[in-house]
């Protein structure tokens, strides 16, 4: 999420004062244009599979009269030099390229006081957000999409509403729970050149440690020791994950990134949907850890624990369970999960330091649809949000394909306060 | 370093116009959630309802800024309405929820409408018709020691303040009333008001209208100011901000909102003017000067997490009353 | 406030002549509960199949943990809703009807975990209670001039009612400020400023030190010779045997036993339901006398 406008704004008005003291009239209406080109357009060009597409030629031309122009390099990227406070036309060359362009070949990019990026995909558009009206392939191959999304989503979620069962946390920084788990597996995988299939599991587990067991351990513990309320916890959260968040950008920057391994993959036929081979086992994992922890959660002794402190925590610690053990255990595996939730949207998608942000309004909308604090319901709340979202754009624009998931979320808090498979609860 | 230069940005910034779209939401947020405990993680739809209704009838149907600004209001009570009616009777969390999802979902919905200018938004000459009444002397600068101001920024500066003032004076008004009295003791236990004969809901559907036509009034002055209304300035981010200013100031303090604001901003130029002109003399070398951005912004997130454990009660706030808190 | 102090004692009079026997009728109710039920899950937590409670008398509601008790009286006073049935208060039909309109045609209730409004002083709890304020309203409230009066009158009326439990002194102290006993005394004297005509207590003794008790006890009988129908949710038998004029006793969600004090501790169905709940200590020997074991309890 660009913090655009406002969180840019003292630089504005630090421009708006340099232009005053040099008398010259300005209206505030009309933010002022510098005169020199100092922001950044990045232009990226790549294919479907986000493979770089280098030799592409791109124009930029801002109403002023100013025009630049750049080739993408090796990493299909081209760095044009523009100004702030205007609306440029970019364009890309369709005789540089083989493939057609997605969504078409120019654009209009508002640049306000910071630098941007544009996206040009190449392909046929098959990939699930092209093509028009309702076909059969069309809606199988979103409902891939759904189902692929759902794994994600459920596996933040169920963190979420586990971590929410045992202490009421209403955790604003799930998400990040997510972001950093790529982040992690990420250095291991670039900096410290090991493969993602070995450092995908290694980064689960430090971030299973580290983001869980010590975010408790040294933030969440002492704050309910302190008796700290609810809502006071709940901002606590924010405030960690706006932390989290540009700790990130600042040590990492604010671009995507990739893994070094199955950045393309050629997705396969399966018959009316294309389905790339890294989708199918990620998702095959996910099932397996879905199920592994919800058998765990059913049935061994600390599972059992778990699913009594979430219904009574007083009780349960009547009852000689070890209410703190429960929670440090839950957040070990919230993290876990998000971390893998994190390498899966990294490797099918990019490693960006918002990835969690973004989704965190669908997990609360999973949870809440499923019922808060219960298992079962963040699984199913998780399918049916994730669907939703990539079915949506069947009938609304792309750009509302979430907004159909927390409609659908307020919709259901109205029907049914409890979610789906929640219980009615006893006031009083 | 030029700390002259530092603290006169500093300064016009904690005055200036970012700090009074900011103060006048959270003046709003103050009334809903300060006093009211209604907890409004959406305060940002208001804002971006009032700057789309000015920004919207100016640019895109070419009517006057006047008819903008009661249509702003006029949605903002809508909103708060469609807004109120369902999710009111929610618990607090899922209030929160569902009312950043509100807000996104109308962020989201801007961005994707032509009329109002999808993902660029709508720019123009929004606030022409408020520049046309500028009395102001034809200076080139208004000077007050180290803040100075164009005239078109002096007028706007002016108005902003008036309206902050004729806004906390509303608020210190009907929170000193019993009108004030049921609301707070909403905050306090929302059953035990109920008991006594109060419909509070009726009570917390006032409180999110009147916080919202104030946070609306806050982005009616932004697009005014600015020129230009865009979606992405409408994150949820946004309302987290006026939070911090908020529990910065001191919730529920006529003046805590006013003082959280010119603080918070205060506070960030401060410290990224400190870091800039360190980078740029080369006293400060272990960053880059596109890593103070992001420093700023961590500062906000560690400062809303220490101000909440260490200080909840801000500022102006009182430790007594304070530690009576059971939320 | 009716001041006729012989409602009480005719009201008492004639229940001493009625049968003790759940359900039965009384010669002057004002509330008529008929086939509440309140399930949760399988559970029915309250089927109460008749029940009137006498004007101007003090009734208790007694019984094991569990019994249904506090959950009666959530649906009764609107903070729950029934599954089914229907009740009357003042020959008016309130089934499922919002709290805040019981409160407004006299049915005050308090609650067993105090909520006194911690953040509001003293006087603002009290004042929160008076009904009919003008500066109440959103536009009004703006003016002082249209408020200033009503609320003088109303500060005197809650200083009287202060003075009264023993609270003036902690007038412009924070509610929070209070001690467990003085806020029962507070949210009791809140009620009052309602000017109700029936009050319903959720366990006013309990976390109550030994000391302020009898003051309750004093206060709960003061408020019946004004008039105001007192019914109370209570553990501690000792406060039930003292000031109670009818005893009502629930156990798994419906009422076994109806009588006045002594009658109901004779009660061998009252007995069973006490020695059979796990509320293992509620009888002596003798099931005589449910006295000292409770009272403990309560104050844990």
């Amino acid at each position: 999420m660009q913090r655009s406008a406002r969180g840019s704004s003292p630089r504005w008005l630090l421009r708006l004062f340099i232009v005053g003291l040099l008398g010259i009239g300005v209206s505030v209406g009309m933010a002022p244009a510098a005169s020199a080109e100092d922001l950044q357009l990045t232009v990226r060009v790549q294919d479907e599979e986000r493979n770089a597409i280098p030799g592409a030629s791109v124009t930029v031309e801002a109403p002023d009269g100013y025009s630049a122009a750049g080739t993408t390099d090796d990493e299909g990227l081209a760095l044009i030099p523009v100004s702030a406070n205007t609306i440029v036309t970019v364009t890309l060359d369709e005789a540089t390229v083989t493939q057609p362009v997605i969504e078409g070949n120019v654009r209009e990019v508002s640049i306000l006081t910071r630098d941007k990026t544009v996206i040009f995909r190449l392909g046929e558009g098959g990939g699930g957000g092209g093509g028009s009206g309702i076909t059969l392939e069309r809606v199988a191959q979103l409902l891939v999409g759904g189902v692929v999304l759902s794994f994600v989503i459920a596996l933040a979620s169920l963190g979420l509403s586990l971590i929410f069962g045992t202490t009421g946390l209403t955790n604003f920084s799930h998400g990040e729970l997510l972001t950093l788990g790529a982040f992690t597996a990420l250095v291991l995988n670039t900096a410290a050149g090991i493969n993602i299939i070995i450092a995908a599991p290694i980064a689960i587990i430090i971030s299973a440690a580290l983001w869980g067991w010590g975010q408790n351990q040294f933030l969440w513990r002492p704050l309910r020791r302190k008796g700290t309320g609810l809502i006071a916890a709940m901002i606590v959260s924010i405030g960690l994950a706006i932390t989290i968040r540009y700790v990130i950008v600042f040590f990492f920057g604010g671009a995507p990134k990739s893994f070094e391994q199955f950045a393309g993959q050629t997705p396969i036929d399966l018959g009316i949907v294309f389905v790339t081979p890294k989708e199918l086992i990620l998702s095959a994992i996910a099932i397996v850890v879905l199920t592994i922890t919800v058998l765990w959660l059913k049935g061994s002794r600390l599972g059992k624990a778990t699913r009594a402190v979430s219904d009574n925590p007083a009780l349960a610690s009547a009852s000689g369970v070890n209410v703190e053990r429960v929670i440090s255990t839950v957040w070990i595996l919230g993290a876990g999960l998000a971390a893998y939730a994190g390498v899966f949207l990294g490797l099918t998608q990019n490693v960006v330091w918002t990835m969690g942000q973004y989704l965190l309004l669908t997990f609360f909308a999973a949870v809440v649809l499923g019922g808060l604090g219960t298992i079962g319901g963040a699984i199913v709340g998780s399918f049916v949000v994730g669907i939703t979202v990539q079915l949506s754009t069947l009938l609304v624009p792309t750009e509302l394909k979430t907004a159909a998931a927390l409609f659908l979320m307020i919709i259901l808090l109205l029907i049914r306060p409890q979610g789906l498979l929640g219980r009615r609860e006893r006031v009083g | 370093m030029d700390f002259g230069f530092i603290l006169s940005q500093s300064l016009t910034q904690a005055i200036g116009v970012t700090a009074i779209i900011y103060c006048l939401a959270a003046i709003g947020l103050n009334v809903q959630f300060g006093y009211g405990g209604l907890l409004n993680f959406g305060q940002v739809a208001f804002v971006a309802v009032g700057a789309y209704a000015v920004g919207a009838t100016v640019i895109s149907v070419g009517s006057s800024l006047w008819l903008g600004v009661a249509i702003g209001i006029i949605l903002a009570i809508v909103l708060a309405l469609l807004l109120g009616i369902p999710t009111l009777r929610l618990r607090a969390d899922y209030l929160a929820i569902v009312t950043i999802a509100a807000s996104e979902i109308i962020r989201f919905a801007a961005k994707s409408s032509d009329f109002l200018g999808g993902a660029q938004g709508t720019t123009g000459a929004i606030g022409a018709d408020f520049y046309a009444l500028n009395p102001l002397p034809e200076w080139d600068r208004f000077e007050f020691g180290p803040i100075s101001f164009t005239r078109v920024d002096m007028w706007v500066v002016l108005v902003g303040w008036c309206l902050i003032a004729l806004v906390t004076l509303l608020t210190w008004a009907l929170m000193r009333s019993p009108w004030g009295r049921v609301v707070k003791g909403i905050r306090e236990d929302e059953d035990a008001v109920r008991s006594l004969g109060k419909n509070t809901y009726l009570f917390k559907i006032q409180i999110l209208i009147l916080g919202g036509v104030f946070g609306a009034l806050g982005g009616m002055m932004s697009a005014i100011s600015r020129g230009s209304v865009q979606p992405d300035g409408f994150v949820p981010d946004f309302t987290f901000f006026l939070y911090v200013m908020l529990i910065l100031g001191g919730t529920a303090r006529v003046m805590g909102p006013i003082l959280g604001a010119a603080i918070f901003w205060f506070l960030l130029v401060f410290v990224e003017q400190v870091l800039k002109e360190g980078v740029s003399s080369g006293l400060i070398t272990f960053i880059s000067t596109t890593q103070i951005g992001p420093i700023r912004f961590i500062l906000v997130g560690v400062g809303l997490m220490l101000l909440m454990i260490f200080r909840p009660q801000g500022i102006l706030g009182d430790r007594k009353e304070l530690m009576l808190d059971a939320r | 406030m009716p001041a006729d102090t012989t409602i009480g004692t005719t009201a008492v009079a004639a229940l001493a002549e009625l049968q003790p026997e759940p359900g039965i009728a009384k010669p002057d109710p004002i509330l008529i509960a008929d086939h509440v039920v309140r399930q949760f899950g399988g559970l029915r937590a309250v089927d109460v199949t008749h029940l009137e409670v006498q004007r101007g008398a003090i009734t208790a509601l007694i019984g094991p943990n569990g019994a249904g008790k506090s959950t009666f009286f959530n649906v009764i006073s609107g903070f729950d809703t029934s599954d089914e049935g229907s009740w009357t208060y003042n020959g008016q039909t309130i089934t499922n009807t919002a709290p805040n309109t019981l409160a407004r045609k006299g049915l005050v209730r308090t609650f067993q975990l105090t909520k006194s409004l911690s953040r509001l002083k003293v006087i603002d709890n009290m004042r929160l209670g008076a009904s009919g304020q003008t500066g109440e309203s959103i536009f009004p409230a703006v003016f002082k001039f249209t408020w200033g009066r009503q609320e003088s009158e109303i500060t005197e009326r809650a200083m009287n009612l202060l003075e009264r439990f023993n609270l003036a002194a902690k007038a412009q102290d924070f509610a929070g400020s209070l001690s467990g006993g003085q806020r029962k005394l507070l949210e009791m004297a809140r009620a009052l400023m309602l000017n109700p005509d029936l009050i319903m207590l959720d366990e006013p003794m309990a976390g109550v030190n030994p000391a302020l008790k009898q003051s309750l006890l004093d206060h709960i009988r003061d408020i019946r010779e004004e008039g105001t129908t007192v019914m109370f949710v209570e553990h501690d038998m000792d406060m039930v045997r003292d000031v109670s004029d009818w005893v009502v006793v629930m156990a798994q969600g419906s009422i076994i036993s109806e009588g006045t004090p002594l009658d109901v501790m004779r009660d061998p169905r009252v007995i069973d339901a006490y020695l059979g709940a796990h509320h293992d200590s509620a009888l002596t020997e003798s099931g005589q006398s449910l006295t000292e074991s409770t009272s403990k309890e309560a104050d844990a």
